[in-house]
């Protein structure tokens, strides 16, 4: 009875997430065959570019008989902004888009490191195999970023460009074997919210940073190891 | 566990065989190993928290029965009363559910252990959400450094630190594996500890006599002892309990990791996975056949801890 109950207000929890959505691309409803993770890979793939204002996520749903909360993934608000070094005479700071610059300068197609590049992005870390900036980013449409095929991509749905070279993890993520998650596993009962590549991986420097290892339990399984430590 | 002493366990004569704790033999040595395990100093040390806990047990409590034989009212006010005790004795507003089984589930959990990089921030998060004793930083995780080459958590080593992963090492999270056929249960002389339907071994913490062979028997360490009364401030207990799984325990019984059943019976992840920087949990419903936990069993090729005990455990792991 409290399942049928918890079911019930799921949908119509669902319903109102649908009504709120504002950038739904009125794609077809998908086959019900499709499972969540399907879905999830659909909004990697094909979710619509809202406006850079838009929030940071985006509602996906199966479309079954059983109501379902959302797989959101996240997703970053648009294109970065770049924080200008100067103040102005008024000594006020500024964010500028990227075209704010590139629209008036020529792309340098074999670019490949930050080291010779005379002024801006000075000292960046690039260590992403031996790509070219533009193998990326995009020379014509500065704001955005571009396919292996040349054609454009947001920087909201970098998802699908890392995915390309990415396969095999991006395959992992649509089965939840990749990347964090948080919520609901039971999305009858709610959402889940999933990581976007970007969240984990710096794309200029994509391996998994090192941490310092915090919080240490001091149970009396750990003190009998510690005095067998110096052994090692 | 499977011990090769095959002397008596004391005081076996005639009559134990009766007793339903030896009646198969596999049982039989477990409770076996549990009382070569368990010296005499040992025993003595283990029951002494009992003492100051029979001292601390309100008649109400005494005369409390199995979890398994409470009705829904009795429940209601055990449960009242397990709320304002926690009201008296730390000065918060708990509320504590009883979360059954949510039916067509058996949960499971897997680790890649190609991610997880050893930061610990799974067993910091348990410590949290299941209101551990401060002061000694309870846990029911354990990650342990391990050798490369090797799957025997025997060799890992829990009290590395600094900067991880390190290149010769990976890392292994190990809790309670909610095995199918668990050591723990069979040794219990009282039963306050059994499987439920979900797969979830829970433990009746006012049934639990604090003998500790449960302790002893589980291969995978993943049994806590409470030797303190937990010390948490206020401000810090997590409010959001259940009956079997994160309330606040009394001293001299067991515990172990429940997969969170106060939020996984709700529908919600685990703290530990929520808490994972890396990714490299993964937490499901192995009978739903679209699951993330299903596809990784198809696709993945899957380790589990001591398989040759035949404890079948419900917790996997598995390399990218
Ligand atoms: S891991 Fe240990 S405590 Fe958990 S079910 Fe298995 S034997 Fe019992
Ligand atoms: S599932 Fe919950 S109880 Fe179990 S180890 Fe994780 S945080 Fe602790």
């Amino acid at each position: 009875m409290t399942r049928i109950a918890s079911l019930l207000s799921a949908g119509v929890v669902c319903t109102a997430v649908l009504m709120v959505v504002v950038c739904w691309d009125g794609a077809p409803p998908r086959d019900k065959s499709h499972s969540e993770r399907d879905v999830a890979a659909q909004s990697i793939s094909s979710a619509p570019s809202g406006g850079p204002a838009h929030a940071s996520a985006e509602a996906q749903r199966t479309v079954g008989e059983t109501a379902h909360h959302a797989v959101v993934v996240r997703q970053p608000e648009g294109p970065p902004l770049i924080e200008l070094a100067e103040t102005d005479p008024q000594g006020r700071t500024g964010k500028v888009a990227c075209s704010t610059c590139h629209s008036v300068r020529k792309p340098n197609l074999a670019n490949r490191t930050s080291a010779s590049l005379d002024e801006f992005h000075q000292g960046l870390t690039f260590n992403h195999g031996t790509l070219a900036c533009y193998a990326c980013h995009n020379p014509d449409q500065s704001d955005a970023l571009r396919l292996a095929d040349g054609s454009l991509v947001e920087y909201r749905d970098v998802m699908t460009l890392c995915s390309q070279c990415h396969a095999a993890q991006a395959t992992a993520f649509r089965h939840g074997a990749h990347g964090g998650m948080n919520g609901h596993w039971d999305l009858s009962r709610g959402p889940q919210t999933k990581n976007n590549c970007i969240d984990c991986h710096d794309p200029h420097e994509p391996s998994y940073p090192k941490m310092i290892v915090g919080f240490k339990p001091r149970d009396r399984f750990l003190k009998d190891e510690t005095t067998h430590d110096d052994h090692e | 566990m499977t011990t090769t002493n095959d002397s008596p366990p004391k005081g076996e004569d005639g009559r134990d065989r009766s007793l339903p704790v030896i009646a198969n033999p596999s049982r039989r040595t477990a409770v076996k190993g549990a009382f070569a395990t368990l010296g005499a100093a040992a025993f003595v040390a283990a029951v002494s928290p009992l003492r100051q806990a029979a001292e601390r047990t309100s008649a109400a409590e005494f005369m409390q029965s199995h979890y398994k034989r409470l009705t829904d009212e009795d429940k209601r006010k055990i449960i009242e009363r397990l709320e304002a005790e926690a009201k008296e004795n730390h000065g918060v507003e708990v509320e504590i559910a009883d979360d059954r089984p949510i039916p067509g589930t058996k949960f499971v959990y897997a680790i890649n252990l190609s991610v997880c990089n050893g930061n610990g921030k799974c067993v910091e998060a348990c410590h949290k959400e299941n209101n551990h004793d401060r002061s000694t930083g309870q846990s029911y995780i354990r990650v342990l450094e391990m050798p490369k080459g090797t799957m025997d958590m025997e060799e890992g080593n829990t009290t590395y630190s600094g900067v991880v992963p390190k290149d010769d090492k990976f890392y292994l999270p190990v809790q309670c594996q909610q095995c199918d056929e668990p050591p723990c249960v069979d040794v219990c002389p009282v039963k306050a500890t059994w499987k439920e339907e979900d797969g979830i071994v829970v433990v009746d913490y006012n049934w639990c006599i604090g003998c500790r062979y449960c302790e002893a028997a589980c291969p995978y360490h993943a049994r806590r002892f409470n030797w303190k009364q937990a010390e948490i401030p206020a401000e810090e207990i997590n409010p959001d309990q259940s009956y079997l799984s994160n309330r606040l325990r009394p001293v001299g019984v067991v515990e172990k990791c429940t997969y969170c059943l106060h939020r996984t019976r709700r529908g919600k992840l685990p703290a530990c996975l929520e808490a994972c920087p890396t990714g490299a949990r993964v937490f499901g419903n192995i009978l739903d056949p679209d699951s993330n936990i299903r596809w990784i069993l198809e696709n993945k090729r899957v380790y589990i801890l001591k398989e040759e005990l035949g404890t079948k455990p419900a917790f996997f792991y598995y390399f990218d």
